[in-house]
């Protein structure tokens, strides 16, 4: 299970990359192993106004649908439309081409909340 | 996770199978992927653990008689060694389950039946048996199940036995097969749509004879299949699933399985509700989509037309032999009717669909 130690992650799986501001989301490598086959992703309109802990995607694979919720404040300035077509890029490339959006960090004190990969690969072994 | 143990429950850790819980039972979703263990079914192989399957005797002198008024289907012309799959309603003409029937003799009959149903059968069929010379024994928990599905399934088992297997028709079975030096009954039967078979076993003998057909299908490019692409395959072939097509409140011929409901037998449980729902005009089918919008449909989303809800999805997912979005949805009947553009409601949008025949694939 690849845990790329320059990310952020949030306890539902899903990582952060900050980047002059802005922070570029997926979902991890183990979200997307847990999920299976993606078969279609939903990605937030651009301009969006987004809470964290708002839902921010809708991933489904083949059995189940599920949401991916924002890890951070902030708009989404860009949303990975490649997705469209190409929905398994989430389970082929999940920290780069498939990546779901790229949102302007409101609050940068809430970075503080997220784990770094350390702190994430421990909370993976402790669930299993 | 709780539920229950198949005899292959290690095996599946061994193959790397997801576990989830299904109808009380702990077993794989997935192994590889769906999608690919979906296609290896379609293309070669692919190996199902079943023994979660229901498995119910009757035997005796009125086991017949027992079993004729207890299922929607003509059980009388069977020969010994045939299979018959039939609805099993209540009065009321809803559906206690589907199931096969294998005839071993005049006076023995094997009845298996879903997972998730087998209390409630049991407690129905033992009610219905009353006046009947007939002696019913549940042995589901003395039986294991492997299911071997796919165009190359007959050149497979044939390495494992002297058996004429690859003679066995379509629902017929061969109730003593040594398999790998195991002994088992074999059927041509299975919940696929594809070519294959059901192989019954002792559940000490069941891993021996999972990693025997592994080892003999390797060269075919056999893989181990869970679930979830048993419910894709079942889904594309449009085999109903207990729960979501068929239930107490469908009965099966709005589920469209009337070949299986001869309303011309002498009696059976829900004759007379049945025949008044046909004579009536049904008032729900179960009927296919193409969804043609960007989305899936998934069990339980409304389907609507002009501006109301006209019934809702029963199973829904991708296709992938047809790389399209499919759907199964029980509809109003005047709304259910070949090429009528619906939607269906997803998330709160409404997504385009269209009423399409069903199978949506039939095997060539």
């Amino acid at each position: 299970m690849k845990i790329p130690a320059e990310l952020l992650y949030s306890t539902d799986h899903e990582w952060v990359k900050v980047e002059n501001g802005k922070a570029i989301i997926g979902i991890t490598d183990f979200a997307q192993d847990q999920l299976g086959d993606v078969v279609f992703v939903e990605v937030p309109e651009v301009d969006t106004e987004i809470n964290a802990g708002d839902g921010l995607s809708t991933i489904e694979s083949v059995k189940a649908v599920s949401d991916v919720y924002s890890p951070i404040s902030g708009k989404v300035i860009e949303a990975n439309e490649e997705l469209s077509d190409a929905p398994q890029l989430i389970n082929e490339d999940p920290y780069g081409k498939g990546w779901i959006a790229v949102i302007e960090i409101a609050d940068e004190n809430e970075l503080k909340e997220l784990l770094s990969a350390e702190a994430y690969e421990k909370l993976l072994s402790e669930e299993a | 996770m709780e539920g229950k143990k198949t005899p292959l429950y290690d095996t599946h850790i061994k193959y790397g199978g997801k576990i989830v819980e299904f109808g009380g039972w702990l077993l794989p979703v997935q192994y590889s992927g769906i999608i690919e263990e979906h296609k290896a079914v379609r293309t070669k192989a692919g190996l199902f653990d079943v023994s979660h399957m229901g498995e119910i005797w009757a035997e005796g002198k009125g086991a017949f008689a027992f079993l004729q008024n207890l299922v929607t289907n003509d059980l009388a012309d069977m020969q010994e060694g045939q299979i018959r799959y039939s609805p099993m309603c209540y009065k009321d003409g809803g559906t206690v389950d589907d199931l096969l029937v294998y005839k071993y003799s005049e006076e023995l009959y094997l009845i298996v039946v879903n997972a998730a149903n087998i209390e409630k059968d049991w407690n129905w069929m033992v009610e219905n048996a009353a006046g009947f010379a007939v002696a019913l024994t549940n042995k589901s928990d003395e039986t294991a199940q492997l299911a071997l599905q796919g165009p190359l399934a007959v050149a497979i088992l044939s390495k494992l036995t002297d058996a004429p297997v690859s003679e066995i028709q379509y629902y017929h079975f061969l109730p003593e097969v040594m398999v790998a030096g195991k002994k088992t009954m074999v059927s041509r039967t299975g919940y696929t749509g594809e070519d294959g078979y059901e192989i019954y076993c002792a559940p000490a003998d069941a891993a021996e004879l999972w990693e025997a057909i592994m080892a003999a299908g390797k060269e075919e490019g056999i893989l181990p299949t869970g679930l979830g692409c048993r419910d894709t395959l079942r889904f594309e072939s449009c085999l109903p699933l207990y729960g979501h097509e068929l239930s107490a409140e469908i009965s099966p011929l709005m589920a469209g399985l009337g070949r299986f409901v001869k309303l011309d037998k002498e009696a059976f449980n829900g004759l007379e509700a049945l025949k008044a729902q046909k004579a009536a005009g049904l008032a729900k089918k179960v009927m296919g989509l193409e969804v043609t919008g960007r989305g899936i449909a998934r069990a339980g989303y409304p389907v609507k037309a002009d501006g109301k809800v006209i019934g809702s999805v029963t199973t829904g997912s991708p296709a992938p032999t047809l790389g399209k979005n499919m759907a199964l949805a029980l509809l109003d009947a005047a709304y259910a009717e070949i090429g009528r553009e619906i939607a269906v409601e997803v998330r709160g949008k409404d997504i385009s669909a269209v009423i399409v025949a069903k199978p949506f694939y039939k095997r060539g």
